[in-house]
């Protein structure tokens, strides 16, 4: 179980949380301009490392806050947390 | 191969089953082959031995980083069904049930398969539409799914006493799959991989690939293992989990996520359900095996993970799930608890494809993998020996991300 720490209610218990999906990179300004590849990889195609991922946690039995953490996929070590989602 | 039957039993009793032949060989590991096969698991053994008997390619290793057999396919709940979504999808399914209905004969091993259908529990007005959608889609195909009504659906599962009326999520309607099997998975690895042995194909365990290796041109020429080079002109990456790890060595990114996805058993009762029982709504799924332990999965855990073992709170929502419907399983003792790490694509169906490395040829996306093993073998094997995909495979191939033309299966892939 992971203990992540919410920027607004502080450390919590996982199962508090829902989680909000892979974060993406930034979406490209102008996909009419890209090449077909790079569009298709933008959409498609994730980081999948053995190692740390960025994702989103949605503190959904709280707050109510979406934030994103990175979290290391082989020991769940959360190596950045608590990035709050402006908008 | 030394034929397994009611007298070869006979007669090695007498002998105190000291003779039997090993299942397959452990030849020297030689510098080159027509083909290497990544991952001992049921796909790459599948593929072994179809490659051997339909296409008559014989000169086949197959590279095993831990031992035979124990990746997922030693890790699954052996839940083999036909009940999806797409009209890609359906006729796969519908071919992969009826080579495992005649694979125990065909590998001369015995499978212990057992048709009993599943019956899906359903608790929520959407996911019943959905399933009735799914019922006429499978129509087409000759697949089945029929609705029963709550007391009939009681009556099939006399265990089933949650639910009710007063409850939080009263079972509403049921839906069973007749087609849908169990089976000893480990008997679906060993029974191909004795049957490729016997066709000449070798198998090489504690044999890790660690990179990939391109020639001049940019074509595959071999890999790169712990006990040195081996070279092939047709490599094929069937390691369930493990394919972006190793497609990055040669630069090539694939739509592919790494999750991880567990089960846990209770201890041995007397026959208390004949039927696989899934409840989408809540996320749990469970069956008897032959033992009499209950075979119990849940969701995933919903981020990435390569970890093999269960995350405490998603084993906590399974249990609770299962017991608000099964209240009496609460005096159960739950014996094991495992998980295993599969790969699943950006629109949840299978990847058996060609790649833009000539040679390579990559087997992924196999979430609920388990009953693929002899369609997926059985193509992915065409598609090597041919270099053109079989006609049931080839909807699945890469290009179909190029052209955003998704095959999406998810929800009808995963227990929630
Ligand atoms: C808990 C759980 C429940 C499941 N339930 C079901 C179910 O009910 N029904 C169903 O249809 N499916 C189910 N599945 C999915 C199914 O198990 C998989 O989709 C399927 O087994 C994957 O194919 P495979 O057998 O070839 O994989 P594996 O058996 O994992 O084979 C891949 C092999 O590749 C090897 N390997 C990896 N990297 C390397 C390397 N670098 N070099 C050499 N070898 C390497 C691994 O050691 C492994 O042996 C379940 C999975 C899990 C974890
Ligand atoms: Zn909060």
């Amino acid at each position: 179980m992971l203990l992540l720490t919410c920027p607004f209610c502080g450390p919590r218990d996982e199962s508090e949380f829902a989680h909000g999906g892979y974060a993406r990179k930034q979406r490209p300004d102008n996909p009419q301009m890209m090449s077909d590849d790079a569009w298709v990889d933008y959409l498609t195609v994730p980081d999948n490392p053995m190692g740390p991922v960025r994702e989103k946690w949605w503190h959904v039995r709280g707050c109510g806050t979406y934030f994103t953490v990175e979290r290391d996929t082989r020991t769940h070590d959360i190596t950045d947390e608590g990035e709050s989602h402006a908008s | 191969m030394q034929h397994y039957s009611f007298l070869s039993l006979a007669r090695n009793a007498l002998t105190n089953h000291q003779n039997w032949q090993a299942a397959w060989r452990s030849p020297p590991l030689k510098d080159r082959y027509d083909v290497i096969i990544i991952g001992a698991g049921g796909h790459g053994l599948a593929t072994a031995y179809y490659l051997a008997k339909n296409h008559g390619v014989t000169n086949v290793a197959v590279l095993e980083k831990g031992w035979l057999g124990g990746g997922n396919v030693a890790r699954n709940t052996v839940t083999i069904r036909s009940n999806y979504m797409r009209d890609e999808s359906i006729p796969f399914y519908v071919k992969t049930v009826s080579l495992y209905d005649g694979l125990t004969k065909d590998l001369n091993y015995n499978l212990m398969y057992s048709k009993r259908s599943m019956i899906d529990v359903v608790q929520t007005y959407p996911k019943l539409r959905e399933i009735r959608r799914r019922m006429l889609h499978m129509d087409l195909y000759g697949a089945t799914y029929e609705p029963i009504d709550v007391a009939e659906l009681r009556r099939r599962i006399p265990s089933l006493t949650g639910g009710g009326p007063g409850s939080r999520l009263p079972v509403i309607a049921g839906m069973v799959h007749t087609d849908a099997a169990v089976c000893r998975h480990d008997a679906v690895a060993w029974g191909y991989a004795r049957a490729a042995d016997d066709h000449g194909v070798e198998m090489h365990q504690n044999t890790e690939v660690r990179e990939l290796l391109r020639d001049a041109n940019g074509a595959i020429c071999g890999v790169e293992t712990n006990r040195g080079t081996v070279r092939a002109d047709k490599v094929a990456v069937v390691v369930s989990g493990h394919t972006t790890t190793l497609t990055e060595t040669v630069g090539l990114r694939l739509p592919l996520k790494t999750f991880n996805l567990t089960a846990f058993v209770s201890e041995p009762v007397k026959p208390l359900i004949d039927v696989v029982v899934n409840c989408p709504d809540i996320g749990v799924y469970l069956s008897q095996s032959d033992k009499g332990e209950l075979v119990i999965g849940g969701a995933p855990d919903p981020g990435q993970s390569f970890r093999r073992d269960i995350k405490q709170n998603v084993f906590e929502d399974a249990v609770c799930a299962m017991l608000e419907l099964f209240p009496a399983f609460r005096r159960l003792k739950l014996m094991r608890q495992w998980g295993g790490s599969l790969d699943m694509a950006h629109d949840a169906s299978p990847i058996v494809s060609t790649t833009d490395i000539p040679g390579l040829f990559v087997s992924a996306g196999w979430w609920g993998g388990f009953k693929a093993i002899p369609a997926g073998g059985f193509t992915l094997a065409h598609l090597i020996a041919n270099d053109e995909p079989h006609p049931l495979i080839a909807p699945f191939g890469l290009d179909r991300f190029n052209h955003l033309d998704f095959i999406l299966e998810s929800g009808t892939t995963i227990a929630r």
